[in-house]
């Protein structure tokens, strides 16, 4: 075969490839056909990795006559198992609870190899006739964009695993440096730009230096991007840095002229944008307030934050076996898990709960909130794994109309997502958030540790609702002991 | 501006079309798994790190690539092989109460899943 024909070849596996990731994303459309899926676009990589493999094995391939030089085969080799190791090692031990910052970790490490792939590429060709303006715009974005997302998924992986404290970190300055260094790298992609215009001359050394400061620049930006949000918010900085590395990975197709990159990059890119879109709108809040930051720290206290009883009425608590009476003679009961449900690790207690109501005729479904949990759909994952069939999750528009007709509706951990004052009250800091309506529910339990208020730093007035009781206890030793209660009635 | 940057723009804006009209269509439930596996996919700067390493020619560039190669097959094996994890939890109901739920309900974490599709990536050389 001609090496032109291999290349053909080589090709329309790259095409394949990308189709693959395509229908693999398609078929994530519902739970049935994910996992298979998933597996398509597994498939899909590994044709388009060994294939290129091989075909840089062969003398005549395009990117370094003679094949690969044993170096470049050790590099690659070495590199996929240490890489892959790693990357496996990490995927088979995560808690499910730990998955944001895992898929954080997994994208900051995205966004850094397609800021290398750009800066090597860079370094090959600065200060060469190869370097056309168009290559060198490529590179600017590719490097940058890649530092962004691959210091700021780790500031947000940091934050998430709790080694960075999750509330805003606001330090005197930081918005000028944030400022400052977006300035810097705009202005080295314009003085590159010139440079491979012919319109300023730079040796391939001052080129390098240039990109360089954009890099570290870069990667401040991403540092000093990420500190402000707060720990709530990450789900929506996650996917957005998601969007960011997709973007980064097909800017670094263009740099080096690889189809499968440009598609692979821009479908991540915009679906990553699409579900970041979708997050915000979750919150009623727009994507730039969230990335302004700063939300949660206490100035958003529009309403009272003085803590219990604060917002008129009087709370009522509610006897653990009166709990567990309200459950078990209901006919259609409601949970509302939330973020403290997931800390706790109460998920499989509260899958135990609903099966036990379930085998005494109590119809059981689970309300998720799209913000539940610590990424979007995060709550969806930590009930599956507890073996909750999926039917049983119900979306919000789903769910709300049904709590006209619910008994029960059981709160774990949950609070703003849940709070009146969202739909009623213009003055609040929620107002306008599309909330769980389980006010509507014939009698309501909230499981809950303390009075504290919620991540937006208000009162719920849930709780002084008549129909409230509260139950005041840790998710997961709450849970356990209704089962108990529930198991002797 | 040449062609192949012509018709290599042209890609770029349909895949970008293309992935606004795949996800808008997926429900909440698979956002953690959707946006997992969107992250293995560009796991794909794989590829570009195994080209850079192959025209690679001095040893800086071979530094580069090398640790583009870990980063990218961290990126792709991790990532598929935790999607692969997930979905294989998002189950209906289970046949009978019969099937012991000791898989699940015992163990509390890091319940081992073994992604086939993904093994296979892992496997790929």
């Amino acid at each position: 075969m001609s090496d032109a024909w291999i290349y053909t070849l080589v090709f329309f596996s790259w095409l394949a490839g990308a189709a693959a990731f395509v229908l693999g994303l398609h078929q994530m459309n519902s739970p049935a056909t994910a996992r298979r899926g998933n597996q398509l676009s597994a498939a899909g990589m590994a044709l388009a990795v060994i294939v290129t493999f091989l075909w840089l094995l062969t003398p005549g391939n395009a990117i370094h006559a003679g094949g690969m030089s044993l170096t470049a085969i050790a590099i690659i080799v070495v590199g996929f198992v240490l890489g892959g190791g790693i990357g496996l090692y990490m995927a088979r031990k995560v808690a499910m609870t730990a998955m944001p910052q895992l898929v954080s970790l997994f994208n900051a490490v995205g966004g850094g190899a397609a800021a290398l792939v750009a800066i090597d590429d860079f370094v090959r060709i600065a200060g060469q006739p190869e370097l056309t303006v168009s290559t060198s715009i490529f590179v600017v974005l590719g490097a940058a964009i890649g530092s962004v997302t691959f210091s700021g998924s780790l500031i947000a992986s940091g934050k998430l695993q709790g080694l960075i404290p999750g509330q805003p970190i606001i330090f005197p300055g930081s918005r000028l440096v944030t400022a400052l260094t977006a300035l810097i790298v705009a202005v080295g992609l314009v003085v590159l730009v010139l440079a491979s215009a012919g319109a300023v001359v730079l040796t391939s050394d001052v080129q390098l230096l240039v990109l360089g400061l954009v890099v570290l620049s870069a990667l401040t930006f991403g540092i000093t991007l990420v500190l402000p949000i707060g720990g709530a918010d990450m789900p929506v900085v996650i996917s957005l840095l998601n969007s960011f590395t997709g973007t980064a990975a097909a800017m670094a197709g263009f740099v080096i002229g690889n189809p499968v990159l440009i598609i692979a990059g821009a479908l991540v890119g915009a679906s990553g944008a699409i579900l970041t879109k979708l997050m915000a709108d979750a919150m009623n809040r727009s994507i730039a307030n969230i990335m302004v930051g700063g939300f949660g720290t206490g100035d958003a206290a529009a309403g009272s934050a003085t803590g219990a009883g604060a917002s008129g009425g009087t709370i009522r608590e509610v006897s653990l076996d009166d709990a567990a009476i309200q459950l078990a003679y209901a006919q259609k009961v409601i949970i509302v898990p939330g973020y403290g449900l997931a800390v706790a690790q109460a998920q499989h207690a509260c899958r135990e709960l609903g099966d036990l109501l379930e085998a005494r005729g109590v119809e059981v479904s689970y309300a998720i909130h799209p913000v539940a949990g610590r990424m979007p759909g995060h709550m969806n994952v930590l009930l599956a794994e507890a073996n909750v069939p999926y039917p049983q999750l119900k979306e919000m528009e789903e769910i709300n109309p049904e709590f006209d007709r619910t008994d029960v509706a059981l709160v774990v951990g949950a609070n703003d997502v849940t709070n009146p004052a969202a739909r009623s009250n213009p003055q609040s800091p929620i107002y306008g958030m599309p909330i769980l309506d389980v006010d509507h529910a014939r009698s309501i339990i909230v499981m809950k540790r303390s009075m504290r208020p919620g991540y937006a730093g208000i009162d719920n007035e849930l709780y002084a609702n008549p129909k409230t009781g509260m139950l005041f206890a840790d998710a997961k030793d709450g849970l356990t002991q209704l089962v108990a209660a529930v198991k002797e009635l | 501006m040449n062609p192949d940057l012509l018709n290599a723009l042209a890609i770029f804006l349909l895949a970008i079309l293309v992935g606004f009209e795949v996800i808008s269509k997926v429900p909440a439930t698979l956002h953690t798994p959707l946006m997992s596996g969107a992250n293995s996919i560009h796991g794909i700067v794989m590829v570009g790190a195994m080209l850079i390493a192959a025209a690679a020619d001095n040893p800086f560039s071979y530094v580069l690539a090398f640790i583009a190669m870990v980063f990218g097959a961290a990126n792709v094996v991790g990532g598929y092989v935790v999607t692969d994890r997930m979905l294989q939890m998002f189950r209906r109901r289970e046949p009978a109460k019969a099937a012991p739920a000791v898989e699940a309900a015992s163990v509390p974490a890091g319940t081992p899943g073994t992604g086939t599709g993904a093994a296979g990536a892992a496997e790929g050389k």
